[in-house]
């Protein structure tokens, strides 16, 4: 079992690498002229500069080593947690992530409790209602709900219960009420997912030859659902919560800015919109980070839930 | 009985039914499996929507007889009205003119960003499940580093790089559904490549170039073009996000991202200035999804 | 008591479906009385599977019963979900087809086996984890603690099945319905599961209700068979009468197309000092490595020096249950997998150690048939461009010629030409399965290797596509290995028999020695387990 452990550590290690070493390479080597960038969101302009000064700026944003020994002092500095200094706020990146980061946390976590509890409750009730024409509806639901662009429903949300019922707050940062809103708008997408997936699930496990065998014991559709159906439907919401990580950093991003909240993914709305490269590379890799430990925990969970993964076949 | 009756009688025979016998062509057949789809109200209704948004795309002036640029300061901000379909923004445009022609941006944009992912995911896809052994562990890990670097994110670090407009925002969405593709792709190929006609097909003396061609990638087409419809409903999503961050097309180019994020300021006093082309773009990618699903529900 | 168990009169199924109706069930009339064993035979399509759910009162949504149903007094068709519920597990019990998928993979055995037994003392009580274990004891399962606390998946088909058979014993019913009970396993296994569960049955005074489509099971074990076709009984009675004398048409031919009815075709007398065999394996082996796992083998042996002939224009047939390695001999006979010992050679040429490319000449002579009908023709070609497949990828034949190569393959096979242009969901699995004959033929092979040809299908499609195996060796002279578990389906076509178990060869021979003078005690365990054999009477 260890092996498997740490098989599975060193992979999401790889995979954390790779993720970095690309973003790396889109904003470090993709664009045409790095230095300009960097000058720019400074706040300087890289033609009124005098030659020497240029070349003072090249060394201070480390940009006169080789490709490759920049690379290696960034990975090596940010392996320690040092992101080096944002350009346009001057300010280490870390104390700035270290500001944000709690706002986003409790913002995303939130918002996966709800999406978790939105998306399997609405799968669960599909399931089990009988009538044609509700179900039919029911299952059409998840499909809105990922048709929905997430801004704009953070806008309609803010028009309906801010404005006209002054519910909630519309924007800010403080107090648990300012959160409402925002985690509701972000949980919506990844619970039509979640309820997309479970309702194949059940779907799916309601043909399997074991239900029959439930119902013929004498278990009720209830008993039948619960005890059978939903444990096997399930199994891939486990794998999905991973996959949903990416999703529910993208939309912190848009989420925070139209509540004005002043987490993570507004400083990195901020970030591009002043093409301050540290920021964007610190958030990009501590995003991938979160993703790549959470996948990892699922991936170490899994056994425990699904005992044919766990428990090997003693008669073939 | 003559000559003539004989021919006549001949010519309703069996013998000359079978030498009748034709093929009939694929393309027939497809045809007479996609009518009766068209029987279903919500199909036909989602296509006509989704063709709506592909004409404003490219013939925006078919569909409206503004000028989306024509700005009239009297007319601003003005409730929907028959004039007016959905009303006008704060420079008194016209915006349901400023939406059908915003359409050719948005919808370019999608195109070109599942173009890309297509591409880029169906090759890696099929190399990958085909070859299998160390090119498929090696593909695979590629395409777990981009799935760990999230969709917007990932958008966020090209445009920060290339720069903003539309063609940027479009190659960053399409980098970012890459992965979607590939693993769907592979999926089906090694689906399909151990199935009994694969092997029946080999034993009768077909090359992997033959096989590949005529019996893998036409059966393991089918989700991936389920997967292409759904990401392009995705894709406008992702590239109307962008836009609405301030990172797509500068003003007064209508993409719908910069039309919703524009009517933000509005919010209060006239709130269909997001909230329309918004409900716009719902109508859209719901259909698009709708479409997905039907296809997906009735394979042909 | 007088009154039978199950009542049924004029009863009537009908299934709506997107807007059509159709009767699954038409004015059937039968009665079960306590302690007796029932079969009900019928092909698919006959409503069998349908009038057991009416039974159990499963039936779907869109299904209406008409008609009287009483179980054990109660009568059905008018009846609430919760009466119906109160009589499933408790008074009826269902034993179901396939253990494979018949058990739910996440919960414990002793979990499943222990809800069934609650619910039937409608509360959960001390003594039940005492009860399971005894359960489990009683339908002959080793190690009952172990096995409780095992998962599904751990255990084997056989093992499967008798937890299933402790389910539905647990609510101490007053009927059984057994679904299908041998299609799933091995013969041998099926045997004895079959006779344990009789025993049992007999035991308690349980009524047990057979739904088969072997009539050959039926006849061995129950005491009174129903035959039903397409929603109708058509005829009712004791086994002996059903065999001496069948009233109805349908049983008469159901009673030709059961190979173990059948009459055995005349043995040929053996021509092979002529000649010299087509194909010729010699001491083949075949490793298979396995994923490590602890406490497992690194290793799977699937064969261990397996010698045979093949002679123009004979039939030689591989028998053997599952995992005794006869498909990887087939494999590795056409060259899909090379032996790690042993040679094959084809027609005096060695042709263990030829590559793809090498190998590819001989595959106009060599050709196989599949197992699965469904799965072995390409859902997205039209008949024809699977039929002429095999010529156009060796390039043998253009244009108007490809298409006269076409008509003549499928009249062959006795399929109508307009089938030609249809694709393969628009066929049954029969013609699926001449179809696939008919592409085997294609390139005019001089042998052909069958995987299980006709397991697939129903009893009667199944003498259909014998027949025409037959017609066509005696036409083209072709040779064929047919691979098999059923030993009556090898009965009436092979000229030498070769029995594998566990990947060595127990048996070979010519087929009268086998079948009269067998060597081994496992080919006559085999031989007895033949369904339909007990009836007979008759060894040969």
């Amino acid at each position: 079992m260890s092996r498997y452990l740490i098989g599975r550590v060193g992979q999401a290690l790889l995979v954390l690498w790779g993720a970095y070493s690309i973003s790396y390479f889109i904003l470090y080597l993709l664009p045409g002229d790095t230095l300009a960038i960097m000058l720019s969101a400074s706040g300087m302009e890289v033609d009124s500069l005098p030659p020497e000064d240029l070349a003072r700026a090249q060394a201070y944003y480390g940009l006169d080593k080789g490709i490759f020994e920049q690379y290696v002092s960034l990975l090596w500095n940010a392996v320690q947690g040092d992101f080096g200094q944002s350009l346009s706020l001057n300010r280490p990146v870390n104390e700035l992530l270290v500001e944000r980061l709690p706002q986003t946390l409790s913002l995303a976590g939130l918002a996966i409790v709800l999406s978790l509890i939105g998306g399997i409750g609405l799968a669960y009730l599909t399931a089990y209602v009988r009538w044609q024409p509700l179900k039919v509806a029911m299952a059409r639901l998840p499909s809105l709900g990922f048709s929905v662009p997430v801004f704009w429903l953070g806008l309609l949300l803010i028009q309906v219960f801010a404005f006209s019922l002054g519910w909630f707050p519309a924007t800010g940062s403080r107090g648990f009420d300012s959160l409402i809103l925002p985690a509701v708008t972000l949980a919506i997408p990844s619970a039509a997912v979640y309820a997309q997936v479970l309702q194949r699930g059940f779907q799916g496990v309601w043909q399997e030859p074991y239900i029959a065998t439930a119902y013929a014991k004498g278990l009720s559709r209830w008993q039948v659902q619960a005890r059978h159906g939903f444990k096997n439907a399930a199994l891939p919401i486990l794998t999905l919560i991973g996959l949903q990580v990416g999703n529910t950093v993208s939309g912190a991003v848009l989420v925070e800015t139209i509540f004005a909240r002043n987490g993570v993914g507004r400083l990195a709305q901020e970030a591009v919109l002043r093409q301050d490269i540290p920021v964007v590379l610190a958030i990009v890799a501590v995003s991938a980070a979160a993703f790549v430990l959470v996948n990892l925990i699922v991936d170490l969970l899994y056994p425990y839930l699904d005992p044919r993964i766990a428990h090997t076949p003693k008669v073939s | 009985m003559n000559a003539e009756s004989r021919i006549a009688l001949l010519s309703h025979s069996p013998a000359s039914l079978s030498l009748g016998w034709q093929r009939r062509s694929r393309l027939r057949r497809a045809v007479t499996a996609l009518l009766p789809l068209l029987r279903r109200p919500g199909f036909s209704l989602a296509l006509l929507i989704v063709l709506f948004a592909l004409v404003s795309a490219l013939l925006p002036g078919l569909l409206s007889s503004f000028d989306p640029y024509a700005t009239s300061p009297a007319d601003k901000l003005t409730a929907p009205n028959l004039v007016h379909w959905f009303g006008t923004d704060e420079l008194g445009r016209d915006l349901y003119t400023r939406v059908v022609y915003g359409s050719s941006l948005s919808v370019q944009a999608a195109l070109l960003a599942v173009g890309i992912a297509l591409v880029g995911g169906l090759g890696l896809g099929v190399l990958s499940g085909f070859a299998g052994g160390r090119i498929d562990a090696v593909i695979m890990r590629f395409v777990d580093v981009l799935l760990a670097l999230p969709g917007l994110l990932l958008a966020l670090a090209i445009v920060t790089a290339i720069g903003f407009g539309t063609i940027p925002v479009a190659i960053a969405v399409g980098v970012g559904i890459i992965p979607g593709f590939a693993r769907t792709t592979r999926a089906e190929v090694l689906r399909v490549k151990t199935l009994p006609y694969v092997e029946a097909a080999r034993l009768g003396g077909a090359s992997w170039g033959r096989t590949l061609l005529r019996h893998i990638l036409p059966n393991a087409w089918g989700p991936v073009a389920v997967l292409a419809t759904l990401d392009f409903g995705a894709a406008i999503l992702a590239t109307a996000g962008l836009s609405f961050l301030g990172f797509g097309a500068a003003p007064p180019a209508a993409e719908w991202g910069t039309l919703i994020a524009n009517g933000r300021h509005f919010l209060i006093t006239a709130p269909w200035v997001s909230l329309l082309p918004g409900l716009f773009v719902v109508a859209v990618v719901f259909s698009l999804n709708h479409i997905a699903r039907t296809l997906e529900e009735n394979p042909r | 008591m007088s009154s039978p168990l199950i009542d049924i009169r004029q009863l009537c199924v009908t299934y709506r479906f997107a807007g059509q109706i159709t009767e699954a069930v038409r004015g059937v009339s039968l009665q079960v009385s306590q302690g007796e064993t029932v079969a009900i035979v019928g092909e698919s399509g006959s409503g069998k599977s349908t009038l057991a759910n009416a039974i159990l009162g499963l039936l779907p949504d869109n299904a209406q019963p008409h008609g009287q149903l009483r179980v054990d007094g109660v009568d059905l068709s008018g009846a609430s979900e919760k009466q119906k519920r109160a009589l499933r597990g408790r008074t009826i019990g269902l034993v179901p087809q396939d253990p494979m998928v018949s058990l739910n993979p996440t919960l414990r055995i002793g979990q499943q086996i222990g809800e069934a037994l609650i619910l039937a003392h409608g509360r959960r009580y001390p003594g039940v984890d005492a009860d399971v274990i005894e359960l489990l004891q009683q339908v002959g399962i080793d190690k009952p603690l172990l096995r409780a606390r095992q998962y599904p998946h751990e255990l084997s088909g056989g093992m499967r099945q008798r937890v299933l058979i402790a389910i539905a014993l647990a609510g101490n019913p007053r009927l059984i319905i057994a679904d299908e009970p041998t299609s799933a396993l091995d013969v041998t296994v099926q045997r004895k599961i079959l006779d344990h569960l009789q025993r049992l049955v007999a035991e308690r005074g349980i009524s047990l209700l057979i739904i088969t489509h072997d009539l050959g099971v039926a006849t061995d074990r129950a005491d009174r068979i129903l035959v039903m076709q397409q929603g109708e009984l058509v005829e009712q009675g004791p086994p002996r009468q059903i065999l001496d004398a069948p009233q109805h048409d349908y049983t008469r031919a159901l009673l030709a197309a059961a190979p173990a009815f059948a009459n055995r075709r005349k043995p040929r007398s053996s021509q092979h000092t002529a000649q010299a065999p087509i194909l010729r394996l010699q001491g083949v082996g075949k490793t298979f490595d396995l994923p490590r796992l602890k406490g497992e083998s690194r290793t799977f042996t699937a064969l261990q020096n397996l010698s045979f002939e093949v002679y123009p224009g004979q039939t030689l047939a591989i028998v053997g249950e599952s995992g005794s390695g006869k498909s990887t001999a087939l494999r590795i006979a056409l060259g899909l997998e090379k032996p790690c010992q042993g040679r094959v050679h084809f027609e005096q040429r060695d042709v263990t150690d030829l590559g793809w490319r090498e190998f590819r000449p001989l595959r106009q002579r060599i050709q196989l048939v599949q197992q699965n009908p469904f799965a072995a023709l390409d859902p997205r070609f039209t008949i024809f461009d699977s039929i002429v497949e095999p010529l156009v990828s060796f390039g043998l034949l253009k244009g108007p010629a490809l298409e006269q190569a076409a008509r003549e393959l499928i009249s062959r096979v006795h399929l109508p030409l307009s089938y030609l242009d249809r694709l393969p969901r628009e066929l049954s699995g029969g013609q699926r399965q001449r179809v696939a004959i008919a592409r085997a033929l294609a390139l005019k092979p001089d042998l052909l290797l069958l995987d299980e040809p006709v397991s697939a299908l129903d009893v009667s499609v199944q003498a259909q596509i014998l027949d025409l195996l037959l017609e066509l060796q005696h036409e083209l002279g072709i040779a064929y290995v047919l691979v098999s578990h059923d030993l009556a389906v090898v009965a009436n076509m092979a000229d030498q028999v070769l029995v594998l178990r566990n990947g060595q060869v127990v048996e070979q021979g010519p087929l009268a020695q086998v079948f009269d003078q067998p060597a081994s005690a496992y080919t006559r365990e085999l031989i007895a387990a033949i369904p339909g054999r007990l009836s007979t009477g008759v060894a040969a």
